[in-house]
């Protein structure tokens, strides 16, 4: 008898979701070894190190998606999330890979900042003002992606590279703005800008504890769902995603396609950044986001580039973001942590595609000698 | 004579054997599966001293494979190899080499740069650590003289033609004294007048003793060369035959498993105003060197124009270049007297040009998209179902596929299967249905049948005829002379980028169309038909 490996001639349905479920139980199981070794060294004993661990799991797990408070705060990380994530996916439908979500997050933050603090200040209808502030958004993230877009348009240049390294530039930007010409004269030395006005404030619902983001995140992944089944751009952009030459071949502007896609990636994200600034901020801050558009990376992979299973993963993951919070508060676990559970979620996702694509076969024949 | 149907027996013709025809090799029982095919199934062969033995069958056929096999790249499932009455084990490619085994590959492994006789001793363990130039050169040479393959023992091997590289692999061969030489499709990019002299080398090899494997999926020169042949279908052995014995119209009927009407009558079709017009068309390849030279050609409605030439003479590139895909140097290319500009493939699309490459799978199909999105790749443009841009009407298409993969018989699980899964004929037949219903005015088909079985083959030449028949202007660019004699009104023959000349498809003028492929002007004098 012999264990072979080979290769699936096609990859069945139910792997879409299998793959992704199992990798998110098995990094967290991973992490749960990664956890009880810290406890370990915490506690002494395995025993008691095994207890604090569940116990741990159990307050990250369950807090955020259970109460109130724990469930507001999860809604809160969601929005971000959803919006780079989604943003993502349309030009990753093309296999275009669009890293920058945190550069185009950052610009179009520092865009409604902005108009609200310095160029629309007059305007005091709040629907005119968030309309003019999410536009200012999306044109900041769109513009900010339309640099790597033209690059790799008409000079070949790798995206990935590019979009990465200009989410240092925007960080480093924004930072600048912070600490220097934006600064709040009365926030006390603190890096961050003059508070945004009210009529610049997202409205909330349920006392408070969602903002109107969450709809239009929504929305949005609406839209974008009939955008990639039912426009010929998403019919198109399946056929450039999948053989560029044979775009080219069918009369389809490979080159603009590119351009659009990552341009209107970098505008979904911008958008996102200024709802996060009217929603939640309400002022730019020195690192306002954790990391949400590489995050946003994670996000758009588990949800297989599908926007209706990205806001319910981006629902997941900012419940996650929150878990990690009170693991930090209530537990002193280093923040780094729940990049390392990101990190293994990824792994997990990536290393079970792969793995999907083979299937193990038993053979029972004995075989022919080759000696 | 092959009266009795396609399961020859084995050992039919084998009858008494003595002491000449002792097998140098045999191949017994060889099962060799990869997942979803099985390449050889219980496949055995027997080669004797001093003849050539053609592996015949279509492309998929399992030759490749099997001989992969015996040269110690892949490893037998099940099944057993002897040299010389000598149960032996090939375990990898130098391995076959010490056993006398050497295989001439369909593509060349033979660093450029280089000169032949480096070529030659490259990875030779018994050359030492200095080179002893001046003798294995003078080796080359008389190797190369005794079997007719002149080559320059000096000369840097990128200076060299395909055919002068094929020589080259064979001297590598000979140098290291392989007795049993295997040539996977040798031919296959050679002129006419090349693959006499190669015969001619084989013919002196096996007459000194050696045996030669020749893979083929022609019939006309496996009739030529070969002693005995081995016909493969679908894996599996068909029957081995001794060449006296059978004739072309046996050995298809053993390939395909059933009698073919190879020449089948053109359709007369009424040859009207010229449709596809190029003028002084000139294209430089992806290397940057001129491809197509000045070349002007022209094709009226209901006429198919045949491009004959060795594989590599600027037939893509001309194909690319008046589809669009690549943008000329100078010239023009007129549709029904419109112009057309350079390097737009749109608007060539919206005037009813379409092109079937050669490379279905990396050009004209989405491997991972589904049948119904291959067969809509251009409907933002043809229009084949009218719905709007903001409103795809999904039910009407998936419709018309279904249609389509009825009407073209395209065998495929549903209309939502990855094309990729499909085989190359239907793979075709999928591209051919996109681009037959936007009812063309020209098409360029480059090599339409490329690695397709002759069923498919019969398909895809139907297709065409068909669509000559309804007064469609159609360029095609061969990929074996075959072709052009079956489908063409006139056939024109290209030599790096230049039209050589026109004779009519006619086989008589093989030897014209031969010399004019290896880069010969054809004399004014000779022919007033090219229109």
């Amino acid at each position: 008898m012999k264990i072979r490996v080979e290769k699936r001639l096609e990859i069945p349905k139910y792997a879409g979701i299998l793959v992704p479920v199992i990798s998110v139980f098995a990094a967290l199981l991973i992490m749960g070894v990664i956890l009880l070794i810290f406890f370990i060294g915490r506690h002494g004993t395995l025993a008691a190190a095994f207890g604090k661990t569940v116990e741990a799991y159990q307050e990250m797990l369950s807090w955020p998606f259970t109460n109130r408070y724990g469930l507001a705060s999860t809604f809160m990380r969601m929005v971000p999330l959803a919006f780079v994530a989604l943003g993502l996916s349309f030009a990753y439908k093309m296999k275009i890979w669009n890293i920058g979500g945190e550069g185009q997050l950052y610009m179009g933050a520092m865009a409604s900042t902005w108009g609200a603090i310095f160029l629309f200040k007059d305007i005091t209808s709040p629907f005119l003002m968030i309309l003019l502030l999410s536009i200012c958004g999306a044109i900041a993230g769109a513009l900010w992606a339309l640099i790597p877009a033209l690059m790799k348009a008409y000079a070949k240049t790798d995206e990935i590279v590019v979009t990465l390294m200009l989410n240092y530039v925007a960080i480093f930007w924004v930072d600048y703005l912070v600490y220097g010409p934006w600064k709040d004269p009365r926030g006390y030395g603190f890096p961050g800008t003059a508070p945004f006005p009210e009529q610049a404030k997202l409205p909330t619902f349920f006392d408070g504890e969602f903002h109107l983001g969450i709809f239009t995140a929504i929305t949005l992944a609406l839209i974008l769902f009939y955008v990639y089944k039912k426009t010929s751009w998403g019919f198109n952009s399946r056929i450039v995603g999948d053989n560029a030459s044979a775009a080219r071949y069918s009369g389809i502007s490979v080159r603009n396609y590119t351009i659009i896609a990552l341009v209107v990636s970098g505008a979904i994200a911008g958008l996102g950044g200024a709802t996060q600034m009217m929603g939640v901020q309400h002022r730019l801050q020195h690192g306002f986001s954790p990391g949400y558009g590489y995050t946003a990376i994670i996000v758009a992979w588990l949800g297989k580039l599908n926007p209706l299973a990205i806001v319910l993963v981006s629902f997941l993951f900012g419940g996650l973001l929150v878990g990690n919070d009170q693991l930090q508060m209530f537990y002193k676990l280093p923040m780094a942590l729940i990049s390392v559970f990101q990190g293994l979620v990824l792994f997990c996702l990536l290393g079970g595609e792969a793995l999907f694509k083979y299937r193990l076969r038993i053979d029972r024949e004995e075989l022919l000698d080759n000696e | 004579m092959i009266s009795r149907g396609a399961t020859w027996p084995l050992d039919f013709f084998s009858g008494v054997i003595s002491l000449e025809d002792f097998p140098v090799l045999e191949m017994k029982n060889i099962t060799k599966a990869f997942p979803g095919v099985v390449a050889n199934e219980d496949v055995s062969i027997e080669l004797r001293k001093g003849e050539v033995l053609a592996l015949l069958g279509e492309n998929g056929a399992g030759k490749t494979t099997l001989m992969n096999i015996l040269f110690g790249i892949y490893h037998a499932d099940k099944g057993e190899v002897s040299v010389n009455g000598k149960k032996t084990a090939i375990t990898s490619p130098n391995n076959a080499l010490k056993h006398g085994i050497g295989m001439v590959q369909q593509h060349f492994t033979l660093v450029p740069s280089f000169t032949v006789a480096e070529n030659v001793v490259l990875g030779l363990k018994e050359t030492g650590f200095v080179i002893k130039t001046k003798t294995v050169e003078s080796k080359i040479k008389k190797l190369g003289d005794a079997y007719g393959l002149p080559v320059h023992p000096r000369a840097r091997v990128w200076t060299l033609s395909v055919g002068e590289r094929q020589r080259i692999e064979i001297l590598k061969l000979l140098y290291t004294g392989a007795n049993i030489l295997i040539l996977d499709e040798p031919t296959a990019v050679l002129t006419p007048q090349e693959s006499e002299v190669l015969f001619k080398a084989l013919r002196k090899l096996v007459s000194e003793g050696s045996s030669v494997i020749f893979i083929s999926h022609k019939l006309d020169e496996v009739m030529e060369i070969s002693d005995r042949i081995t016909v493969l279908r679908n894996g599996k052995v068909v029957g081995t035959i001794s060449k006296t014995e059978t004739d072309r119209r046996g050995l298809v009927k053993l390939m395909v498993g059933r009698d073919l009407l190879v020449d089948t009558v053109k359709p007369e079709a009424q040859i009207g105003r010229p449709v596809l017009t190029v003028e002084d068309l000139s294209v430089k390849n992806d290397k940057g060197l001129l491809a197509v030279n000045n070349l002007s050609l022209e094709v009226r409605a209901g006429e198919i124009l045949g491009i004959a030439g060795v594989a590599g003479n600027g037939q893509r590139e001309l194909a690319e270049s008046i589809y669009g895909l690549r943008k000329s140097l100078s010239g023009s290319v007129r549709l029904d007297g419109k112009l057309m500009r350079s390097g737009n493939v749109t608007s060539r699309i919206r005037s009813g040009l379409t092109y079937i490459p050669q490379d279905r799978k990396t050009i004209a199909t989405c491997p991972n998209l589904s049948v119904m999105n291959n067969i809509f790749m251009k409907n933002s443009i043809t229009r084949l179902v009218k719905s709007s841009s903001f409103n795809l009407d999904n039910k009407a298409m998936s419709a018309r596929t279904e249609e389509m993969i009825k009407s073209f018989s395209i065998s495929t699980p549903s209309s939502r299967t990855a094309v990729r899964y499909l085989s190359g004929g239907n793979l075709q037949k999928v591209v051919l249905a996109r681009e037959l219903a936007m009812n063309p005015k020209a098409i360029i088909a480059e090599h339409p049948t490329r690695g397709l079985d002759i069923g498919a083959m019969e398909f895809v030449y139907r297709s065409l005829l068909e669509q000559k028949s309804k007064g469609t202007a159609i360029l095609l660019l061969a990929g074996e002379l075959y072709e052009i004699f079956r489908l063409c009104d006139r056939v024109a023959v290209i030599f790096e980028g230049q039209i050589m000349g026109y004779t009519p498809p006619d086989p008589a003028f093989i030897e014209e169309i031969g010399l004019m492929m290896a880069g010969s002007m054809q004399e004014d004098s000779v022919h007033e038909n090219q229109g």
